[in-house]
């Protein structure tokens, strides 16, 4: 009887270690969850007109409220911080692919290049079609987005292949950036188009002048991404501790490469074709929730890297709106004061394991 | 078809096309053990890779368990052979406990989820090779004689019947190669585990081996059991060792005695 007791005490000892890390997850999670919810209501409540949290209550529940409030509420407030929410959740998410495709802690769509790649093809289409007066949809620009990233990331593979540092190939990325944001300047520029001239602010980075046709193209297309990369999480478990370690358990390399370097691209293509190149959250995100929840596991960091690109952009974004009100900042202005110092962090600690 | 559980026939290897070895032909059985030994840059890192198949051989063939090597999938392989190699392993944030576990990945399901028997495992892997008491320890604060006895635990919550191991007790104390090489032993016993490895410790390569491949810098040279291996005047030649050298010096007496006493052979056996 004694022994049966024990035995149970044993079991239950051991069931109560294996669930143990279990709790920080959930906690960090509904942490991840709150911050979302606030700063959503923050991002639809504050601006040049602030709307009162019952009025605001009202409006999302459908009630009527008073007509000047709602059209802010529905027409420019919600879309705006909806897409900060999913193209912040995008970033982050692309950013973490970045980092375990290349084994690089400081990998991430922007200094890649990625973002400016797709930047300077959606900057050519435009000006190629506006010119001849064809309207741009959703659909075409995150086409022409998509090539340009795909084509940037491209460059840097085969960059990959002949630098082997991880810092090298970073500067390589900052590089092909600077290159192709160079042309895209120059095009633009030299666009009279008062349309072209909106490029502007777009090649600059904003989540301003968002539509909910673009809020509902972009939700499908990341939901879409963000399931693929779910479904993906064991094999890219292994291939986060190596390559030689993931081909012995059976991986198809090739494949799960090819699908890496796919849905990175498309992830940061989306974000671009909407909100122009976005810095420092797909590098900064990645290493912020792993901190948080001290686990690097796939099937915990993909929708923890959601949740946290989209809490840091609509930070960013309230910030970028409110600061310096009426004026407003472009989002990676905001982006850089936060996201770079994490980086700087990253780097120093890296060393320090080293040295 | 071939005569051992695991056999290689005329098998040559290298890279970008360029053969390091050639027509190497050799086979273990279920519970054997078959050590490579050589200089080091011989190739025996290069035929290890190869015969776990995560290098491509340039020509010739592999059976494992009957069949071809190159026609089984990933996930069936994984499930028959398990590999302990010294590429580098990134392990951010990861406790021994689930470095261990990732060796179940070829048992588990679509999101990789551990059960509680695959739990079990990992446990009865740990304590065979004594690292237990590291379960919760970050693997990249433990020292690299406890990893590779975290290695060998990983590989054996994979449950392979066939093991490969790059130099294996490299970095452990003379307690813990003998401990390594013991639990092994006891495995090739009690589950009929296959083992190929490669070894620098000469004298307990000699004890443990059912046979010996010996890669020299020109190549295979010999292959057969240790008593066949250690002859007189053999591993100076192996090595390329120059006697001249050693001159009066009472070092040189332990190749002697490696090559000449013939008392060592399978004590344990």
């Amino acid at each position: 009887m004694n022994s049966i007791n024990k035995n149970t005490e044993i079991e239950i000892k051991k069931k109560r270690e294996r669930t143990g890390s279990r709790g920080r997850y959930t906690a960090a999670f509904c942490l991840l969850f709150a911050l979302l919810l606030i700063l959503l209501a923050c991002n639809f409540g504050i601006g040049s007109i602030r709307i009162p949290l019952e009025d605001m209550l009202a409006g999302l529940r459908g009630r009527a409220i008073e007509s000047t409030y709602e059209n802010i509420l529905w027409q420019i407030r919600m879309p705006r911080a909806l897409a900060a929410a999913i193209l912040g959740g995008a970033l982050g998410l692309s950013g973490y692919l970045l980092q375990t495709f290349f084994h690089n802690p400081i990998a991430g769509p922007f200094v890649l290049g990625i973002s400016s790649g797709a930047k300077l093809a959606v900057a050519l289409v435009m000006v190629l079609l506006l010119g001849n007066r064809i309207r741009v949809g959703s659909g075409t620009m995150i086409l022409a987005a998509f090539a340009g990233a795909f084509l940037s990331m491209g460059f840097v593979l085969i960059m990959s292949g002949k630098v082997n540092s991880m810092s090298m190939l970073v500067v390589c990325g900052v590089m092909i950036g600077y290159i192709c944001s160079a042309i895209t300047d120059f095009v633009v520029t030299f666009a009279q188009d008062a349309d072209i001239v909106n490029l502007h602010n777009w090649s600059k980075g904003s989540f301003s002048g968002i539509t909910w046709n673009n809020v509902a193209v972009m939700g499908i297309v990341t939901l879409g991404a963000t399931v693929m990369i779910l479904w993906l999480a064991k094999p890219i478990g292994a291939y986060q501790m190596g390559e030689s370690y993931a081909a012995s358990m059976g991986v198809d390399l090739r494949k799960l490469r090819v699908m890496l370097v796919l849905l990175s691209s498309l992830l940061a293509a989306c974000i671009t074709a909407f909100a122009g190149p976005v810095s420092f959250v797909g590098i900064a995100v990645p290493h912020l929730v792993k901190q948080l929840f001290r686990t690097t596991k796939p099937l915990v960091m993909i929708p923890a890297c959601f949740l946290g690109g989209s809490v840091f952009c609509l930070f960013c974004d309230l910030l970028a709106r409110t600061v310096f009100a009426p004026t407003e900042l472009s989002i990676s202005t905001v982006t850089a004061v936060f996201g770079a110092p994490v980086v700087i962090i990253v780097m120093i600690r890296k060393k320090k394991e080293r040295g | 078809m071939p005569d051992y559980y695991f056999q290689a026939d005329h098998l040559s290897v290298g890279y970008h096309g360029n053969a390091i070895l050639k027509d190497v032909t050799i086979g273990v059985d279920r519970g054997e053990i078959l050590t490579l030994i050589g200089p080091n840059g011989a190739g025996k890192s290069t035929l290890l890779k190869s015969l776990a198949g995560l290098l491509p051989s340039l020509s010739g063939h592999i059976y494992l368990a009957g069949r071809e090597l190159s026609d089984m999938s990933g996930r069936e392989l994984a499930k028959k052979m398990a590999v302990v190699f010294t590429d580098k392993m990134y392990t951010e944030m990861m406790t021994c406990e689930e470095v261990v576990a990732s060796g179940r990945y070829p048992y588990t399901g679509r999101f990789g989820l551990l059960s509680d028997s695959d739990l079990d495992i990992v446990d009865e892997s740990m304590k065979m090779t004594y690292v237990s008491e590291l379960k919760n320890r970050d693997y990249s604060q433990i020292s690299d004689g406890q990893k590779q006895r975290v290695l060998l635990a990983r590989a054996l919550c994979q449950q392979p019947e066939l093991i490969l191991l790059d130099e294996p007790t490299s970095y452990l104390d003379i307690r813990y190669k003998l401990e390594f090489l013991a639990t092994l032993q006891q495995l090739t016993r009690e589950r009929e585990l296959s083992v190929v490895m490669s070894l620098h410790e000469l004298d307990l390569a000699k004890r443990i081996s059912d046979r010996i491949l010996c890669i020299g810098n020109s190549g295979i040279e010999r292959y057969g059991t240790p008593e066949e291996i250690f002859r007189e005047g053999y591993i100076t030649e192996l090595f390329d060792i120059n006697p001249q050298n050693f001159e009066n010096n009472a070092l040189y007496q332990y190749i002697e005695k490696l090559e000449n006493d013939k008392t060592d052979f399978y004590p344990t056996k």
